[in-house]
């Protein structure tokens, strides 16, 4: 299967990534992961390539990356799934509030009303 | 991230201790409750629709209910049960988050719903939190929750956002 993972920054999104890159070495998926600003979050870019090429390097796994520029990241993942025929999108989300309550956040919204591609929340 | 508050701060809200009768005619006693209400409160969230559950709240299982009761009876939270005939039938919780402001929750048991009690709770909550000197109080609620919204908005909350699922709203005490 060809995977798009989506990372934006939050801790969700790298622990998204870890589970990830664990699975496709388990099945021998393909993954590009797409890296993009969320307003939530408080990590540009650069960042946030760093902390994805250190965790390919410390699982000694080959993925490709992309960066999704613009503000519109879920449209964008959603566009990029389509077009360039991934069979997943895979994405970190739901965080919880210290109260307990999960809320979703607007990107991975976004993605699960609109994408025609299979998505995978992982939480 | 700074959340919006209303401009105006909300009239004084009754604190605990009270009794009311709800529209049932069922007396009921709104309390401050605390770490030591543990079990009461136990009792109630296992008797718990899980269809009536909101956002992953209450958790399903036993032991991930206790984690969680650990936290929202912890330090610096505040709570108040409605009690009926010595049973928590209802249960509503203040819980400070990183920024030093209150997040609100609220649960009424199934058979308990409809009748009044979830405004009364809501309302002591906030006299409580009044007196303890809470100034920002806050929640999330799921857009399609029409009851929660309706209570929320009737005890002065104002909506702050609503462009995802969860709306949320708030109130200045
Ligand atoms: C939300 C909840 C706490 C409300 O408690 P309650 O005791 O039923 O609330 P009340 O009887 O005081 O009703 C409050 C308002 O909700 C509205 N309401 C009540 N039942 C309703 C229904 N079935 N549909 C639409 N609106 C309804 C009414 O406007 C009512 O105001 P009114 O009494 O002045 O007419 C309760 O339904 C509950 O526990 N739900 C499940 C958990 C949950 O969703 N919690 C909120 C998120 S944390």
């Amino acid at each position: 299967m060809d995977i798009l993972l989506g990372v934006g920054g939050s801790e969700l999104s790298y622990h998204a990534l870890e589970e990830t890159v664990e699975r496709a070495q388990a099945t021998g998926d393909e993954l590009t992961v797409a890296i993009f600003h969320n307003e939530e979050v408080s990590a540009d870019a650069e960042e946030i390539r760093e902390r994805v090429e250190t965790t390919l390097a410390e699982t000694d796994f080959d993925a490709t990356i992309r960066r999704l520029e613009g503000d519109s990241p879920g449209s964008e993942l959603v566009s990029m799934a389509e077009s360039d025929g991934f069979d997943r999108i895979v994405l970190g989300g739901g965080e919880r509030s210290t109260l307990g309550k999960i809320q979703l956040g607007a990107i991975v919204e976004f993605v699960l009303l609109n994408s025609q591609t299979p998505v995978t929340l992982i939480r | 991230m700074t959340r919006d508050y209303p401009d105006e701060p909300a009239d004084k809200f009754p604190g605990p201790p009270r009794t009311v009768t709800d529209r049932e005619g069922r007396e009921v006693e709104l309390l401050a409750a605390d770490a030591s209400d543990h079990d009461g409160v136990l009792e109630m969230y296992l008797s718990f629709d899980p269809a009536d559950r909101a956002q992953g709240i209450p958790p399903a299982r036993e032991e991930a209910i206790e984690d969680w009761l650990d936290t929202i009876l912890g330090e610096d939270t505040l709570n108040v049960v409605a009690v009926h005939e010595g049973s928590v039938v209802g249960h509503a919780t203040l819980v400070p988050d990183r920024h030093g402001e209150h997040e609100l929750a609220i649960f009424v048991l199934q058979p308990f719903q409809g009748a009044g009690i979830g405004t009364n709770l809501v309302e002591t909550l906030l006299g409580l939190a009044q007196s303890e000197g809470l100034e920002k109080v806050w929640l999330t609620v799921e857009r399609w929750n029409d009851p929660a919204v309706a209570l929320y908005k009737k005890v002065g909350f104002e909506t702050t956002e609503a462009e995802s699922f969860e709306i949320e709203m708030s109130i200045l005490l």
